[in-house]
């Protein structure tokens, strides 16, 4: 199933089984755990009585009926928008899910090697996995090193490699082994690793509310109790102004009445909506190829406001790339960057590409014009430091080119019985302090000059630091280089603050700082040693890529191991609360609509003059048509309301990087005054439609 | 209205926004032990109070002990107010010879005074002896009002501070208020109303012939000192039954300014206080800016509809119930003042006052007393609303709600709704069994819809612990006199209780520091946000009772129909 299947809302399969799951959790034992919708559903019970008993005592009421079908409704639209949440969140997590099923294992024993199912693997066991087999589950290669597919998770065809020790230890189940062999130690119990940890949040059973969900909750029921309280004291203040105006007090206000006006008081809305604003959100991480261990960590990723970034990788290109070339004394730049380009043609590390590519941008040289040549090319090792070619001309000379670090070169050049330059020494180290690598060129003997590698900063990455400051949020980028070079990418990433020669000790202490300070920390990570950090911060993100322990400490695992993800984990966790908040200012602000159609309504004889309409006729602003279709009204947007706003639910409000002033004026304008008038008009609209067919 | 009437509102609403800063820095200063001006008057009083009582002002308390000092506290003087007014007569100073009180009318005047309330079922002359008013009633005006004030107090320690669970010591609080805010001050205006011509004595009353020939009683008493403390503690407990209509409790133009200024003072200024106390004068601005708001838009209504033209009567405003001396724009800023600060003094009938004006007294008393409100208590009535506000809208910006930076979680969220149930639990539930049983209903002077608004603005000011009435309605009975007291316990203790839980989640708290992301408490944006949260809240709680009250009565006065 594809993401765009499972995120569009009109996924057949999932809407049958939100349909049938709606009916399923009228189960009173799992509508408690809502107390708004339950209290919806204890009317519903009391109205369909008074139906009932309506039709045994010989005054059936189509009024009562109408009523009852309408509030089952109400807690069946509640039911459906929970239902399809998970739904979505369920098809998200089968997705991931379905490579894993029916996996074997080959368990070691021993020295003896056993075969069993997947599911049998306990903590601690050791399996051996050769190309072509699938990893049975979650663990960490004790012996061996592999090139992974984890294209089954990550959607990534790259492989990627896996070996004991280091920080490339961890190796998720459901991913195949392409190369080589590896024992892994299974480092989860059957049921517990993390994707089964993801499928268990986004499930009702295991579910469980998050603070702010909770204290939404209460705010919620409490709200729902004064209006308890305002609703079941009606009668009785009702039954004296009948009193007063001479009335009999069998006139008094039906049980099907007031619970109709106490259903459409109490935040049904938001109450209704409330955990699939929840699932969606974990379903949206998951969208995004996070697996978040909890929901609570969901929402307090909207409340990070210090981000630790890792340099590489996330504010800087992985690699370094070369961007100028400067030339000795009596050397052209175009001979300098001839000499280097040909000297990294067989250098296939990223660097060398990008001195080829400069060369190429800036003298449009093409490496292959010298292949005509007598060339052999030296490639670059890890020993010798050094790449190049040998040319031999004409003549029969033979040239070395070489490229390459400048302790290397020097060597080089002294063995020819050179010597490197002073003012070479003196923009070597100028470029060193400056932060860039330089790389040094030499042919035979003599220095041609400086090739200057630098760290790219990501394109766009400036602007993103720039939002996350109009949102309040400082970004700390953290890098092993030294204070000079870490402070000039600072600057032109544009980061708050940087921590240079920053070790995983000096990441912990620094977010204890900041917590101390009353901030709350997120930061993404991979190694062993970044475990400590990542379990300390209130958001740690752990790279699938990264080691087991990592993956433990965190919680939540990017399964793309991409480091800039931690700022969308930021966006995804204030949407989240955003659509909470909205949602419940849109409830509430309905209300007064609502009074303004049922107070009318049920007071239209009291004090009643001799036409029989009473003075309280004139909070009738709407118009309505009758007292009967007015509270019908109310009660049918009441429920209708939830329904129209689930795909809201579900996709979140839209979320624009805003200062919290700006965000707060955008949505109170939306969802508070449009809470306050949208009621005024579907009441109306609704009414209108009634009274055409009656 | 004339030129005059406008001036003398406008020149109130500028007197009270001049000496807020004034006199909310004084009492910062109290607080915090600061030097101030009254620290060589009556410091040494407060040592010797310490040493006599045996407390150490320097050992903080948590959140817990303070509430139980508190409590203590109020219920001892709870139990010496009851008790000395059910032997009254054995007692001295009884001049008149005056009877024990009924038990259950010395429960609620007990209850009453020790929650600040000053309902007064009972006629002050007629009823109780000057011990009594003096050694009890007077007494508890002072120590209910610096109740009020320690609260709020230890709410703002609760808000400023960070991981601790100190919110500071009640008995040093409630001395401080007494000896450095609420005695000078009312020594001062004592001795102004007594200039006035108010009675200070302890004569027995006197008897003269009036000019027609008749005989008419003259109560005496020590009046200035007490109603001194009534109008600043914000209690309103008349000397008199007529409480401020009396001439010997407010004789002059003057006197009647500056009583109706010193319900608003002490509350106004807290929000000044408030805010040095959190480290920013905006955030206590922006407080004093929604109560005052509110405060003129009551007015506003109320004047607008007293100088409406009567349908019925079809002249220019009613004086019915009003005092001729004072005339309507006084008794209207009276009548907004006392029930937005619940006060609860009166100087006019607000029984007389027309259906809208009377359902802006209601509404003043139904939205918690937090339009000033009591002293301290209208303050830590507007830290409820406010609490709700951050977390209804805070979650709009995208991040957890907090206020000061600190996060409000589940716990302050069900405090708040606590403290926000008690009070419309006693108007509605109480008002609904008056209304449909014949010990609430016999009570009634008046019929329809506006005896109905006696009862709901009986247990609205029980509940708001404001005190005043509607009048119409006798209240000394067994059920009134139970229910309003009940009433007053649930809506004082109600909220102080949650409140300082509130304050001692808080306080143990960090501080998140303020950015761009922050949810900002200190704009005219969030001052707007939190009046429609206090309207839209209290409105939804309590339209259906008032539309079947005020609003009917209204409706139909335009049609006509009387009551």
């Amino acid at each position: 199933m594809s993401t765009r299947q499972i995120n569009s809302l009109f996924n057949k399969k999932i809407l049958l089984q939100a349909t049938k799951d709606s009916f399923t959790k009228l189960n009173p034992v799992i509508l408690i755990k809502n107390p708004v919708i339950f209290m919806v559903g204890i009317g519903s019970v009391l109205t369909t009585i008074a139906v009932i008993s309506g039709i045994f005592s010989g005054n059936f009421s189509g009024f009562n009926l109408q009523i009852a079908i309408w509030l089952w409704f109400t807690v069946l639209f509640a039911n459906f928008s929970e239902a399809i949440a998970e739904g979505r969140g369920k098809a998200q997590a089968d997705s991931l899910r379905k490579s894993r099923i029916q996996t074997m294992a080959r368990r070691l024993v021993g020295d003896r090697e056993e075969t069993i199912a997947a599911p049998e693997l306990r903590k601690g066991d050791v399996v051996i996995c050769d190309a072509g087999d699938v990893i049975p589950s979650d663990g960490e290669v004790v012996e061996g090193i592999a090139s992974v597919d984890e294209s089954a998770i990550t959607g990534e065809s790259a492989p990627v490699i896996r070996e004991s020790g280091g920080d490339r230890s961890a190796v998720t189940g459901g991913t195949k082994v392409i190369s080589d062999r590896i024992l892994i130690k299974i480092t989860s119990e059957p049921g517990d690793n993390f994707i089964d940890r993801m499928i268990a949040l986004v499930e009702g059973a295991k579910r469980q509310k998050t603070p702010n969900e909770i204290a939404l909750s209460i705010l919620l029921a409490g709200l729902s109790i004064i209006f308890l309280l305002a609703v079941v004291t009606l009668p009785a203040f009702f039954g004296y102004s009948l009193s007063a105006s001479g009335l009999p007090l069998s006139q008094n206000l039906t049980i099907p009445v007031l619970i109709a006006l106490l259903v459409c008081l109490i935040p049904t809305t938001i109450g209704g909506l409330l955990s699939a604003i929840g699932i969606s959100g974990m379903d949206r991480l998951l969208q995004r190829n996070i697996i978040a261990t909890s929901g609570k960590a969901i929402e307090a990723a909207g409340d990070v406001d210090v981000l630790l970034l890792d340099k590489t990788g996330t504010i800087t290109l992985g690699n370094r790339m070369a961007t100028n070339f400067f030339p000795a004394d009596g050397v052209s730049e175009s001979d300098l960057a001839h000499a280097a380009q040909l000297s990294s043609l067989s250098d296939e590390t990223p660097e060398g590409r990008s001195i080829v590519i400069l060369a190429k941008e800036k003298f449009d040289f093409r490496g292959k014009d010298i292949h005509q040549k007598n060339a052999v090319f030296i490639p670059f090792t890890a020993q010798s430091k050094m790449s190049g070619v040998n040319l031999t001309d004409a003549k029969g000379i033979v040239h070395q080119i070489r490229k390459g670090s400048s302790e290397a070169i020097r060597s080089f050049i002294l063995n020819g019985n050179g010597f490197f330059p002073k003012k070479m020494e003196e923009k070597v180290s100028e470029l060193a302090r400056m932060g860039a690598t330089p790389l040094v060129v030499a042919e035979d003997n003599k220095i041609l000059g400086i090739i200057q590698l630098k760290d790219i900063v990501k394109g766009g990455i400036k602007q993103r630091f720039a939002q996350l400051r109009s949102m309040g949020i400082r970004t700390v980028m953290i890098t092993g280089d030294n204070a000079l070079t870490a402070a000039a990418i600072a600057a032109e990433a544009g980061v708050d603050d940087f921590m240079a020669e920053a070790t995983p000790e000096d990441k912990l202490r620094r977010i204890r700082l900041e917590q101390a300070n009353g901030h709350l920390v997120g930061m993404i990570g991979d190694g062993t040693n970044d475990a400590p950090a990542l379990a300390q911060a209130d958001i740690g993100i752990a790279m699938n890529s990264g080691t087991q322990a990592a993956r433990e400490a965190g919680n939540m695992v990017d399964l793309d191991s991409n480091p800039t993800k931690l700022i969308e984990v930021v966006e995804v966790g204030k949407q989240l609360l955003m659509t909470r908040g909205a949602l419940t200012t849109f409830s509430i602000a309905n209300d007064v609509a609502k009074y303004f159609a049922i107070i009318p309504a049920i007071a239209v004889s009291l004090y009643a003059g001799k036409d029989g309409i009473g003075p309280l006729s004139a909070l009738n602003v709407m118009n309505l048509g009758s007292p009967e279709s007015a509270i019908l009204s109310a009660v049918i947007f009441n429920a209708l309301i939830i329904i129209l706003l689930v795909p809201l639910a579900l996709k979140g409000v839209p979320y624009r990087p805003v200062s919290a002033n700006t965000a707060l004026i955008r949505n109170l304008v939306i969802y508070g005054f449009g809470g306050i008038i949208a009621p005024f008009v579907g009441i109306k609209i609704i009414d209108l439609t009634i009274n055409l067919f009656t | 209205m004339t030129t005059l009437d406008i001036i003398q509102v406008l020149l109130f609403i500028a007197l009270l926004i001049g000496l807020t800063p004034v006199l909310g820095k004084y009492m910062y200063k109290v607080f915090t032990g600061e030097k101030h001006i009254m620290l060589p008057v009556f410091g040494w009083l407060e040592k010797l109070i310490y040493k006599f009582v045996r407390v150490n002002p320097d050992n903080e308390t948590n959140w817990k002990s303070y509430t139980f000092g508190l409590l203590l506290f109020n219920m001892v003087g709870f139990l010496f107010v009851f008790l000395i007014q059910l032997f009254q007569a054995q007692l001295p100073l009884n001049p008149s010879n005056l009877a024990n009180v009924s038990w259950h009318s010395a429960f609620n005047t007990a209850v009453s005074f020790m929650t600040n309330t000053n309902w007064q079922g009972y006629g002050g002359e007629i009823t109780l002896s000057y011990f009594v008013q003096m050694i009890g009633l007077a007494v508890q005006n002072f120590v209910s009002a610096a109740t009020g004030i320690a609260v709020i107090i230890a709410v703002l320690r609760g808000i400023s501070r960070k991981n601790t669970d100190k919110l500071g010591n009640f008995w040093s609080d409630l001395t401080r208020s007494t000896l450095y805010i609420l005695l000078p001050l009312s020594i001062l205006f004592a001795v102004v109303l007594v200039g006035q011509g108010v009675v200070q004595n302890f004569n027995s009353y006197e008897t003269v012939q009036t000019l027609q020939g008749g005989e008419q009683v003259l109560p005496m008493g020590p009046a200035a000192s007490q109603i001194a403390i009534k109008q600043l503690g914000t209690n309103g407990g008349g000397f008199f039954n007529t409480n401020s209509a009396h001439p010997f409790e407010n004789p002059t133009p003057f006197s009647n300014f500056l009583e109706m200024f010193a319900i608003l003072i002490i509350s106004a200024s807290l929000t000044y206080t408030y805010g040095k106390m959190v480290g920013s004068t905006r955030q206590g601005w922006t407080i004093f800016s929604v109560m005052m708001m509110l405060f003129v838009t009551g007015l506003t209504i109320s004047l607008y509809s007293e100088y409406s033209t009567n349908p019925v009567f079809g002249h220019l405003s009613s004086m019915e119930g009003k005092e001729t001396r004072f005339g309507i724009t006084n008794s209207v800023i009276w009548s907004t003042s006392t029930t937005a600060a619940s006060n609860g003094s009166v100087n006019a009938m607000h029984d007389s006052l027309s259906p809208l004006a009377g359902m802006m007294a209601i509404i003043n008393i139904m939205l918690g007393e937090i339009i000033f409100g009591g002293v301290g208590a209208g303050l830590y009535g507007m830290f409820v609303f406010v609490i709700l506000t951050v977390f209804i809208a805070g979650l709009m910006v995208g991040r957890t709600p907090e206020y000061m930076g600190k996060k409000v979680g589940a716990f302050e969220v069900q405090m708040a709704i606590i403290a926000n149930l008690s009070t419309s639990f006693v108007i509605l539930i109480f008002t609904a069994w008056a209304a449909v049983s014949s010990y609430g209903l016999t009570s009634l002077n008046n019929a329809g819809p506006h005896g109905f608004s006696e009862i709901l603005y009986a247990f609205s000011s029980a509940a708001g612990n404001n005190g005043s009435a509607f009048a119409g309605l006798n209240a000394n009975t067994l059920f009134y006199n139970l229910t309003l007291g009940i009433g007053m316990l649930i809506g004082r203790f109600g909220v102080i209780i949650p409140v300082l839980a509130i304050a001692g989640s808080l306080a143990g708290k960090n501080i998140t520091p303020n950015s761009a992301g922050t949810f900002r408490t200190d704009t005219w944006l969030f001052a707007g946000l939190l009046i429609a949260v206090i309207l839209i809240v209290g409105g939804l709680t309590y339209f259906p009772a008032l539309s079947l009250g005020p609003i009917i009565e209204h409706l139909l006065m335009n049609s006509g129909i009387t009551f």
